[in-house]
């Protein structure tokens, strides 16, 4: 959609990471509180099984959690909301810079469907992991690793071992 | 100065504007993850193979700033700490969680957030990924009520690095950012290093 664009560069890294990391703390000032992002899929999920099954939703410990909110609707959450403006905001930096474009990324010797099968269960996996650690990269690492939450720091040291311990598995998705 | 911040917790607005400020606050958060390059798995999983340490650089740069700015706005009585929510620690789950997370992440190439940004910008894996989560997190849920009692167990409260370590918190921010900036000088040694011996073979 945007052939006639060329892509800008990215960010200098580190203008990039004081951005965040301003986006973060007014978060702390404002609401007392950091981002997150598991926390906005668990909640949809929660909400989706609550409508096909609603017995079998509130028999369960977590997706009960997630269905009792203060407002009683369980999509009206904080996280549901800051995740639906992550999807605005990454779309209005895409067009800006000329970077949004139908593609699949891959090193170019790997295959579509190879990618798409990794990309799903990587994705699975990831999403069990968030939420047998309580949050991701944005809720643990990001939030917690400011707040200097102990567990928070013990998670992103795990996640950065183990991806650096098994990068050799996939090497020819990404080399 | 008074300490009324956070704003929140003072009463200062309801649920519904705390619910447009979250949408802003999330543009912010989808622009820079944008803007670092964090929409494209290729640049993100270049972090695993030493060949552009991006991921490290943005978000040590980010989780210093917030520290530091959090540190200094209680320092100067803006900011009541006691009213930001620290995430309590469940350590072993969370190491656990860590591993999984960490094999998910170099095997699918986005984390949670980089997924929607990756997806938004046309990415056909970021939408894939995101499928994935939902039904990782599915997963989860679904075997939560079996390993409900472990998921809570070795609880440490809301541990912070000052409490264990047994440093006051003016230490141990001087030493994460200390850390942070050893950091950095390493992460361009080693890009400087991966790029001569990529021009030379």
């Amino acid at each position: 959609m945007n052939h006639m664009i060329k892509p800008r560069p990215y960010l200098n890294p580190y203008l990039a990471g004081i951005g965040l990391g301003l986006v973060l703390l007014s978060a702390f000032v404002i609401m007392g509180r950091g981002l997150g992002a598991s926390g906005a899929f668990t909640s949809v999920v929660a909400a989706g099984v609550n409508s096909v099954a609603p017995t079998h939703a509130q028999s369960n410990g977590l997706y009960r959690e997630y269905l009792n909110t203060p407002s009683g609707n369980p999509l009206k959450e904080w996280l549901v909301y800051e995740i639906a403006g992550v999807l605005v905001g990454g779309f209005i930096s895409g067009l800006l810079s000329g970077r949004i474009k139908r593609t699949v990324e891959k090193s170019p010797g790997f295959s579509t469907s190879g990618r798409m099968i990794y990309a799903f269960c990587g994705g699975l996996l990831l999403g069990f992991g968030s939420k047998v650690a309580r949050g991701c990269t944005s809720g643990q690492a990001l939030t917690g690793g400011a707040l200097m939450s102990v567990g928070s720091w013990v998670f992103m040291i795990a996640v950065f071992v183990s991806a650096y311990a098994a990068a050799f598995l996939f090497r020819r998705q990404w080399t | 100065m008074d300490m009324n911040a956070p704003f929140y917790q003072f009463g200062m607005f309801d649920l519904e504007t705390a619910l447009a400020i979250a949408f802003a606050i999330g543009i912010g958060f989808g622009f820079f993850l944008e803007q670092a390059g964090f929409g494209s798995a290729m640049k993100l999983a270049g972090q695993f193979y030493f060949r552009d340490l991006t991921v490290f650089k943005v978000m040590f740069t980010a989780i210093v700033t917030a520290m530091l700015g959090l540190f200094w706005l209680s320092r100067l009585g803006i900011v009541d700490l006691s009213l930001v929510r620290v995430l309590p620690t469940y350590l072993v789950p969370q190491l656990v969680g860590g591993i999984i997370f960490g094999v998910g992440f170099v095997m699918g190439g986005y984390c949670p957030g980089t997924c929607c940004v990756a997806a938004v910008t046309g990415r056909m894996d970021g939408w894939v990924h995101l499928l994935g989560m939902f039904a990782g997190i599915f997963v989860f849920a679904e075997v939560y009520p079996m390993i409900s009692e472990w998921y809570s167990s070795t609880a440490m409260g809301e541990a912070t690095l000052s409490q264990v370590f047994n440093l006051s918190p003016g230490t141990t921010v001087f030493i994460v950012t200390s850390v942070a900036l050893l950091g950095f000088s390493g992460a361009e040694f080693v890009e400087g290093k991966f790029k001569r011996t990529k021009s030379q073979s």
